[in-house]
């Protein structure tokens, strides 16, 4: 956590046990990059790094997004749906403008990700009804609507405009950039703004919450927003990235983001994890699909071990957090 | 004096049920002032108004002269009334420091929290209260008399000048409940006006200079507590008298129904031995954490054991089985009954009838008429007031849900009842009641098991008082030596200061 160290008082032990958790996904990584480069040394070469950074950027743009959500107790699943549904959108603006700046896209498409967001937040907020029901049913609304648009078209590379495309494949490895200022900002706010602590509340305790007269509603109409902004945002990296967009762009995408949060330790609880973790998640998922295609193993075991992971990660969270809570009893027992 | 808070003429219905019917009294700065009544008598519903949780239907609140609109708990708070509720609100995966400052967070560069300035101010805070909470650990796992200081703490730091507090020391120890009365009174001699509500008139007696009294959501009276009995209080609120509020029948004891013998957990409790008679009422008494609550799970089985025996009618029972307590006669009303001994979501009717699924149903199936037929007959046993019986059992007052606890252990009819906290929390009729119901069972020949952190309840109910310290059986009193004194002074080892 370098980016918001603050001049934090002592540390207690507690702490080091919690930060553990982003530690852990650090040594599995280190711990995969090391076997895959004993075994393939072309593993480490700077095009490699290259793609899994790019690769990872977009994963970790929506998992960012996604971590806002579950920290409030909720979930979104409609992310990769709106991943497709901004990609075609601004895909079809630059075919019909190719002349219109890089930033204007980005823009439009967290716009479309953003109107996602308060559909979701609203129905969340006022419908009453638990978010993972009510992304569900935004998913495949959202699906359907980019099929009806797009039909069975398709938007090749060489009808986008070369500086967009030269945007998502360039030295200057721009997604990544745009992800870490993402990751960071979202990091800042959630860590030292009361706006952020809220969330957290939220998720730790809804009545509470209520009780403490924090704008619920709101907040959760904003952690959807910000949420579907970001996939929105990520449809347009997506679009830059690989140039070919259709209506299924993104399929299946919101699972592998929603692993990438949990392996990263936000509690699917709310109230507990950071962004952080998401990212070093969908940094972790996104290296061990490139390292099975360096190490040729059947594509087909990357599905096993990532649910693997995610039951690791969900049984390590069990045994801390009973670890931690016998240990809080006993720092707590002071009879005054 | 000047009324700081001034409650006039407020009614609130929900649906057809009016809870509170054109109250007014006033709270006067430098003063704590009771507010007491029977449960559904509007209390807590007074109680949500202040925070602004709900909004009166006619009728206004008027603080220091101006009136007071309160549009959700947020211009409560701004409005300086801090409410501390029976079951602390707090976010256990946030610091206490956190959890503290919410909403009010000192601010640094760029409006950001200065967490460093937080947390001092906690332990400033902590300090002031005279007690020593880690600011920086989360809330997760602190106990609940701890969690009480925390949401003081959150009063003191917002400057709170009318502070209302639900039922506080419905979970605390003799000893905490000093603590929290020293600091209630700090807070009044401050000038801040303090709302107590509490079922324990003793509590009353030794905090409060004025008491309020409600009944089926009218006010019945405010007195100065000088002018006023607790016999007048009871009377007011229950619009009865109530002949005693123990009435222990005696019993000649039978044979020994439940014998323990040198029962441990290791490091909760130690060599745990004794007997309960058919007809007796046996108390397990102690602090809160001196392992009675343990003791008595591990004996249904719910918690292992790591030596020690169980015997029910000569029948020795195997550690960890509930099932073959159960089997064996042994009924446990726990404690915590949200959390252990009700499914909340479920209608009265399962819940009455859930240890008895197996026999209750034909051929493996439930069908729903054995089951209404039985939940009926318990529930009209122990007069509970419901809708129908398909309601779900979260909707009840907690008088009443523990009546269904109660209602569904009676009906598997054991020879062993083992209650924890029977009446916690319940109001004063209730609770006559559920004391008579336990008497009688007594008389019926059940032997009952009581862990109780009511003193006067303890005394009146109990044939014998066994006292328990730090894990240890360190007493047993009967009922001629039993005296508050007494326990209290086995309970802690010390004088007992209250």
């Amino acid at each position: 956590m370098t980016a918001v160290e603050l001049p934090a008082p002592k540390r207690s032990s507690l702490d080091v046990v919690l930060r553990a958790r982003e530690l852990g996904i650090v040594l599995a990584l280190v711990l995969l990059v090391a076997v895959t480069t004993i075994s393939n040394p072309r593993f480490l070469s700077g095009q490699s790094i290259r793609d899994i950074l790019l690769n990872t950027a977009i994963l970790a743009v929506l998992a960012v997004g996604q971590a806002v959500v579950v920290i409030t107790r909720n979930i979104d699943l409609s992310v990769g749906s709106v991943l497709g549904l901004s990609a075609f959108t601004v895909g079809t603006l630059l075919q019909n403008y190719p002349g219109i700046p890089v930033v204007f896209a980005l823009l439009v498409g967290a716009g479309v990700g953003a109107a996602c967001g308060v559909l979701n937040g609203v129905l969340v907020r006022y419908g009453n009804v638990p978010a993972l029901v009510v992304t569900l049913g935004t998913l495949y609304v959202i699906r359907g609507v980019t099929y009806f648009w797009a039909g069975g078209s398709q938007i090749n590379a060489d009808e986008l405009p070369p500086s967009f495309l030269n945007f998502g494949t360039a030295d200057i490895p721009w997604l990544v950039i745009l992800a870490v200022v993402v990751l960071v900002v979202t990091a800042v706010v959630l860590r030292s703004y009361r706006t952020g602590r809220e969330l957290y509340a939220m998720g730790s305790s809804p009545q509470a919450a209520q009780l403490a007269g924090i704008p619920v509603g709101r907040r959760t109409i904003g952690a959807f927003v910000v949420s579907g902004g970001l996939a929105g945002l990520a449809g347009v990296l997506f679009a830059a990235r690989f140039g070919t967009i259709d209506a299924a762009a993104g399929t299946g995408m919101e699972l592998n983001v929603v692993a990438a949060v949990v392996v990263g330790g936000v509690a699917v609880f709310g109230g507990s994890g950071t962004v952080w973790g998401a990212a070093l998640g969908a940094l972790l998922l996104t290296t061990i699909g490139s390292a099975l295609a360096v190490l040729e193993i059947n594509q087909f075991w990357q599905q096993a071990i990532v649910g693997g992971l995610i039951l690791l990660a969900i049984g390590a969270d069990r045994l801390v957090a009973v670890r931690v809570a016998a240990g809080l009893k006993k720092r707590g027992s002071h009879v005054g | 004096m000047t009324a700081l808070l001034r409650i006039r003429g407020v009614s609130k219905s929900f649906g057809a049920v009016a809870a509170v019917r054109d109250v007014s009294f006033d709270l006067y700065a430098g003063e704590a002032h009771a507010l007491v009544g029977e449960n559904g008598a509007g209390k807590s519903t007074i109680v949500k108004m202040l925070a602004g949780v709900h909004r009166p239907d006619s009728g206004a609140l008027e603080l220091s002269g101006t009136p007071l609109a309160l549009g959700g708990p947020a211009d409560a708070k701004a409005a300086g009334i801090a409410v501390i509720y029976q079951e602390p609100t707090l976010f256990p995966d946030l610091s206490v420091a956190e959890n503290i400052a919410m909403g009010r967070q000192p601010l640094g560069r760029f409006n950001t929290i200065d967490r460093a300035a937080m947390v001092s101010q906690a332990a400033r805070l902590f300090t002031r209260l005279g007690v020593s909470i880690d600011p920086n650990r989360p809330a997760r796992g602190l106990s609940i008399a701890d969690q009480q200081l925390v949401e003081i703490a959150k009063a003191l730091s917002a400057d709170a000048r009318v502070v209302v507090m639900d039922e506080p020391t419905a979970a605390l120890t003799g000893v905490e409940v000093e603590r929290l009365f020293a600091v209630a009174r700090s807070l009044r001699d401050g000038g801040a006006a303090l709302l107590f509500i509490s079922h324990r008139f003793e509590e009353i007696t030794a905090l409060c200079q004025r008491v309020t009294i409600m009944r089926d959501g009218r006010h019945m009276s405010t007195d100065l507590l000088a002018d006023t009995s607790v016999d007048e209080m009871v009377r007011r609120m229950v619009g009865r008298d109530l002949d005693a509020l123990f009435p222990k029948q005696d019993v000649v004891p039978g044979a020994t129904v439940l014998k323990i013998d040198g029962l441990t957990r290791d490091p909760v409790f130690h060599d745990i031995s004794f007997e309960v008679r058919a007809g007796e009422i046996v108390a397990l008494a102690g602090l809160v954490g001196s392992g009675r609550s343990e003791v008595v799970q591990s004996i249904f089985g719910v918690d292992p054991r790591d030596a020690g025996t169980v015997e029910v009618a000569g029948k020795s029972l195997k550690p960890g089985k509930p099932k073959h307590a159960m089997a064996a006669g042994v009924a446990l009303v726990p404690e915590d009954r949200r959390q252990q001994g009700l499914l909340m979501e479920l209608s009265i009717e399962r819940n009455v009838t859930l240890p008895r699924s197996r026999s209750l149903s034909q051929l493996g199936f439930l069908t729903g008429s054995r089951e209404r037929r039985s939940a009926q007959e318990w529930t009209e046993r122990l007069k509970t007031k419901y809708g129908r019986l398909s309601d779900e059992v979260g909707t009840l007052s907690g008088g009443n849900q523990q009546k269904v606890v109660l209602a569904k252990w009676l009906a598997t009819k054991p020879k062993v009842l083992i209650v924890d906290e029977p009446t916690r929390g319940i109001d004063v009729g209730t609770k006559a009641e559920v004391h008579r119901l336990m008497s009688s069972l007594a008389a019926e020949g059940v032997a009952v098991l009581m862990v109780s952190s009511e003193l006067p309840e303890v005394l009146g109910m109990a044939d014998r008082v066994l006292v328990m310290r730090e894990g240890r059986l360190v007493t047993e009193l009967s009922r001629s030596e039993a005296t508050e004194e007494a326990v209290m002074f086995a309970a802690t080892g010390q004088e007992a200061t209250v």
